[in-house]
């Protein structure tokens, strides 16, 4: 793969450090879910129900003070569910200037108020532009890392069973499962598929000719995905599945559970009654 | 269909049967079997002669374009499996094993595999668990129970695909290849489990072409050729020993 970076990489190439990255983040969350941890020892249901506890307070909280608070709770919620740091706090602050930056960048300078800085041209940051700033900042990378500490202590299959306790119904739970389950298979295939072509390969071929092979694999992997799909049902009915799946629930509340849902409720109302 | 009385215990009884996918080229023609409960079937021929399709149709997923196909006594139509007792008693007896388990093996994880077919079949839910233990302990699985399919190796993976029939306790074992891209070590453990459930008085019907399994297990064999119809039937033992007919259906 070094060689891949030593020039610019075309279309396979590319395919497959794709592919591969996806493939080898998937293994890594799934890791994290299955380290020993406060988070992951919390019913699944329990954590879906806090983390829109926490989203309220947090998305209710006009004080920075204890938006800084929340945000600080995300950190020990980490560190106490074995999430590695440096990667946690990159994943959200990597993230929030490419989409929240953007949008935040004119309050600096649209919102009235006394000047903080200066800058050529006559443009001026203002004090309460860049307390507006901070404060949308703030509660976007806390709403942020408690939606990823969520997803990154509970195995994508179990949140999605726990997302049951939204209403959402059981057959829209068996799509969403049954979609991840084969996302990865077809993920292997067109792995697969890319390789044996790259091995195949004698010179660089020229875009006309990548975007063939492109076309050409887009289409077999989409033959293949009808196929699995017409395969997964004679296989769904042969085990006695007519039109609405049955599912047995298997999550139980432990005394854990009930000490960490009064926790974040307790925690929850004075970050909403500080924050008011 | 428990209350069906069917013939010298025959399980499956199928005759001049036709099957075609697109409705021009056959993928079965003029094809004869019957299972007696207890036996142990082996479908040989080469890849293409129509053994999986034979399967689906022996579980009620494909039905006959032209003959007919009976189980437990009753014709397998369209018809009779859209009425629900008829399904879920059918359903019941009879557990097909497909060749690529990853087909079959379509929910999160293993538990939820094996305890899929009890609970579409409506069984209470402590019996689920506990079939749900008892096929984990039987194939050894038990350490892979929250595990997803795709972190699964080729022999787990059939493991699985195994349990998750099992654990619906059929009568009648419908196995696809089931020896195909298996280890030597998983093929021997193959050979025992299929054994085992022929002790176990369990009718099985398998396609393959690993005369090394045909072999080990079978009492029964018949032979599709390459044209799609049934070139022989008899005792596994002296259809293996007829070079003529292996030849011929391309199995060696």
């Amino acid at each position: 793969m070094n060689k891949v970076h030593s020039r610019r990489a075309g279309f396979i190439e590319r395919t497959l450090i794709e592919i591969n990255s996806t493939l080898e983040q998937s293994v890594f969350a799934e890791s994290i879910a299955r380290r020993d941890g406060l988070l992951q020892s919390i019913d699944a249901r329990l954590k879906v129900l806090t983390t829109l506890l926490l989203l309220l307070a947090i998305n209710l909280s006009h004080s920075l003070a204890v938006l800084a608070g929340l945000y600080g709770l995300a950190l020990l919620l980490a560190i106490l569910s074995a999430v590695p740091a440096g990667f946690f706090i990159k994943r959200v602050w990597l993230f929030i200037p490419f989409f929240t930056g953007i949008v935040v960048l004119p309050v600096f300078f649209i919102t009235p108020g006394p000047a903080l800085v200066h800058l050529p041209l006559g443009v001026v940051i203002t004090q309460t532009g860049a307390q507006a700033a901070l404060f949308l900042l703030l509660r976007v990378a806390t709403s942020v890392s408690m939606a990823i500490l969520l997803v990154l202590c509970t195995s994508w299959n179990t949140l999605l069973k726990a997302l049951g306790v939204l209403r959402l119904p059981g057959v829209v739970i068996l799509i969403l499962e049954m979609t991840y389950r084969y996302i990865h298979l077809l993920l292997h295939t067109a792995n697969d598929m890319f390789l044996s072509r790259q091995s195949r390969l004698i010179r660089r071929p020229s875009g006309a000719e990548e975007r063939r092979m492109a076309a050409a694999n887009a289409g077999v992997l989409l033959g293949k995905s009808l196929q699995v799909s017409h395969d997964v049902y004679l296989s769904m009915q042969s085990r006695g599945f007519r039109s609405y799946p049955r599912t047995l629930d298997r999550f139980r509340l432990q005394k854990l559970d009930l000490w960490y849902g009064a926790a974040i409720l307790a925690l929850a109302i004075v970050a909403i009654w500080l924050g008011r | 269909m428990n209350d069906v009385k069917f013939q010298d215990g025959l399980i499956f009884e199928v005759s001049d049967l036709y099957y075609s996918y697109d409705g021009r080229r056959p993928a079965l023609e003029d094809f004869h079997m019957t299972v007696r409960a207890g036996e142990c079937m082996a479908v040989l021929g080469s890849n293409g002669s129509g053994k999986s399709t034979l399967l689906k149709i022996l579980d009620g997923l494909y039905f006959a374009g032209k003959g007919c196909v009976r189980a437990f006594g009753q014709e397998l139509t369209e018809e009779a499996f859209q009425d629900d007792d008829f399904n879920a008693a059918f359903r019941r007896r009879v557990g097909l094993v497909f060749q690529d388990s990853d087909v079959q093996l379509f929910l999160p994880s293993v538990w939820e595999e094996v305890a899929f077919a009890p609970l579409q079949l409506s069984v209470g839910r402590e019996e689920v668990l506990e079939r749900v233990e008892s096929a984990l302990s039987t194939l050894n699985i038990h350490k892979l129970h929250d595990r997803a399919p795709h972190q699964l190796s080729g022999g787990e993976k059939k493991r699985v695909a195994l349990a998750s029939v099992l654990s619906l306790a059929p009568e009648v074992w419908l196995l696809d290849e089931p020896s195909a891209g298996l280890d030597p070590r998983s093929v021997r453990w193959l050979t025992e489990f299929m054994l085992a459930q022929g002790q176990a008085s369990k009718s099985i019907v398998f396609a393959t072409h690993d005369l090394q399994l045909v072999q080990s297990v079978a009492s029964r064999a018949c032979v599709l050729d390459e044209e799609h119809h049934l070139l022989a039937e008899g005792a596994a033992a002296d259809i293996l020993a007829n070079e003529q007919i292996l030849l011929a259906a391309n199995l060696i």
